[in-house]
């Protein structure tokens, strides 16, 4: 908003303009000390205060004492756990995100429309009722399960279980993030390459894929991040052993359960802080490779 | 049976056929099958042990206190969303990127992070739990609890559809009502608040969504004190551990048609009013 944008109205000149802030560009607009105060005062009581205590509540333990909460041998494990089966689910969520994105931008088929409503349906099924319904469908006795079994897969109760909830809850990040990428895409590329003579697998690997790649890894980081954090749709499914199927977030509520606030903290902070570490280093591969696509 | 769309593509009618039937596959297994299963399982002994786990006096009161945090934790976020959208698209100023990644923070947290700050601040042996003691307020394992886990935990959904919808629209509406003689107020109420309805409806309807359904974060705080403390989703959970399966799953259906709803409502909104909402929800 430049000074020239503003045009001088009736009894411009009687009222005096109102000193801001140099920090402030000038704009007729009111309410701007109103809104930026609400703005702040919310965000410092609703998200800044909390985050402090969680920054600060874990060295109560002392540095070594931070080091000895998160190297028990339990802690280790559902950190392990967390991550680890997050980035698997993430990373089987980028082909099958790609393959549902395509479908429901290339290609027009009955139900087409039911079926892109239908990738939102992980966002609005509350956790706690995806978590059951899966553990229902996977159990031993339930129907995919006992297929599973039939193979000797143990579907719920098992790492396994985790990683098809996480699938599950992160799938829709990699569809969306993908859609809109695929439906600007220029066609007028692929009939160059065509024309070029490249073929189908060509066209795909050489040129389609190169212009997805930022999103592809927007919307798999997107997923990695909700998974590590993911509470209500893997508790039912986990089984829960300490040791092999116990995820972090879970450990924190039983460090509550037993008043260990600190070491509870150490375990939010030490999540926090590996995920935007993560998310950071997905942020410098994602740049990396938009540039080298520039080149 | 499938058209496809791009020339490049019309050739292999085949591949395309596959690609189709195997995503439909992908989505029946993984998504429609966990929804199914929900209102199977709530059925399985019959509409009468149905009705009777939903008008159980505990699902009851927890159909109400999920109702009364919603209206609680919707309307504030709505309102700080309308406000941070205001000064954050219609001014310039410094330091609005680092309130953007604030405002956006609470979506990389973990839910049960979300719960387990609240309890660091007002539990027992929080920073104020002493203070709350002697004074004889209960924040952690009651509402007021349930309430702030909520708001956290659903905090940036209304924000996050108003802002990039504003900065597209401008101020020039705004500066030429004022240049005209309209007050603040008047200006505000006719010309922004029309603009934004539909994409303020959308970030509600979401919120609401979300706070309604949300486990992890109040499940930190609740305590499960059943027919107290428990909200719908964790009724499910308190149910699902007695081993009382219908009852869960019953409780879960009622979760599971307010999601579809939102679904139902979110998808008619992308097309009905798509020029209103803010760029990425256009379909």
């Amino acid at each position: 908003m430049t000074e020239q944008a503003v045009l001088p109205g009736p009894g411009a000149g009687l009222v005096k303009r109102p000193r801001r802030a140099p920090w402030v560009q000038h704009s007729i607009l009111p309410g701007f000390g109103l809104s930026l105060g609400i703005t702040l005062a919310y965000l410092g009581a609703i998200v800044v205060l909390p985050l402090i205590a969680l920054a600060v509540r874990p060295w109560e333990l002392g540095l070594a004492g931070v080091w000895h909460a998160l190297a028990a041998p339990r802690v280790a494990a559902a950190l392990k756990l967390s991550f680890g089966i997050s980035a698997l689910a993430a990373l089987v969520n980028a082909p099958l995100g790609l393959l549902i994105a395509w479908t429901l931008t290339r290609y027009v088929f009955p139900g087409r429309r039911i079926l892109d409503a239908l990738v939102d349906l992980p966002f609005a099924l509350p956790t706690a009722v995806a978590g059951i319904a899966l553990t229902a469908l996977y159990a031993p006795t339930g129907p995919l399960g006992s297929l599973a079994a039939r193979v000797g897969l143990k579907t719920a109760y098992s790492p396994l279980g985790i990683f098809i909830a996480l699938v599950f809850i992160g799938l829709p990040f990699v569809v969306r993030s993908l859609q809109p990428v695929l439906q600007d895409f220029d066609q007028e590329l692929e009939e160059a390459a065509t024309t070029l003579g490249a073929n189908a697998v060509q066209r795909a690997v050489r040129v389609i894929l190169p212009a997805l790649a930022p999103s592809l890894i927007s919307g798999v980081s997107l997923a990695f991040a909700r998974a590590v954090g993911e509470y209500g749709s893997v508790v039912f499914i986990a089984g829960n052993l300490p040791g092999r199927t116990e995820i972090a977030p879970l450990l924190i509520v039983i460090k509550l359960e037993q008043y260990d606030y600190a070491g509870a903290a150490a375990i939010g902070l030490a999540m926090v802080a590996i995920s935007f570490g993560s998310l950071a280093l997905i942020n410098w591969l994602q740049l990396f490779l938009a540039g080298r696509g520039r080149a | 049976m499938v058209a496809a769309r791009p020339i490049s593509s019309s050739r292999l009618p085949g591949l395309a056929f596959f690609l189709v039937v195997a995503s439909a596959a992908a989505m029946s297994v993984l998504v429609l099958m966990p929804l199914i299963v929900v209102f199977h399982d709530a059925f399985l002994k019959g509409l009468g042990k149905y009705l009777a786990s939903i008008r159980d006096p505990d699902a009851l009161s927890a159909v109400r206190l999920t109702l009364l945090v919603a209206a609680i934790a919707v309307p504030l976020n709505a309102l700080f969303g309308i406000a941070a959208a205001w000064c954050i698209a219609k001014f310039e100023f410094r330091g609005k990127g680092a309130l953007l990644t604030l405002i956006d923070l609470p979506f990389s947290m973990s839910p049960v992070v979300s719960g387990l700050v609240w309890v660091l601040l007002f539990g027992a042996q929080g920073w104020f739990g002493t203070w709350l003691l002697d004074h004889d307020i209960k924040i952690i394992f009651a509402t007021s609890g349930l309430v702030l886990a909520t708001i956290l935990v659903t905090f940036p959904f209304v924000a996050r559809e108003l802002i990039p919808l504003m900065q597209d629209q401008g101020a020039d509406e705004e500066a030429a009502a004022l240049t005209l003689g309209a007050s603040g107020f008047t200006t505000f109420w006719m010309i922004t608040l029309p603009n934004i309805r539909w994409a303020l409806l959308y970030g509600v309807l979401l919120c609401n969504a979300r706070a309604m359904g949300e486990f992890g974060a109040v499940s930190v705080v609740s305590g499960h004190i059943r027919g107290l403390t428990t909200t719908l989703p964790l009724h499910v959970e308190v149910l699902y551990n007695d081993y009382d399966f219908v009852g869960a799953f019953a409780a879960a259906s009622l979760l599971a048609s307010l999601g579809l709803i939102t679904l139902v409502l979110k998808t008619g909104l992308e097309w009905r009013h798509a020029g209103e909402l803010s760029a990425n929800r256009r379909r």
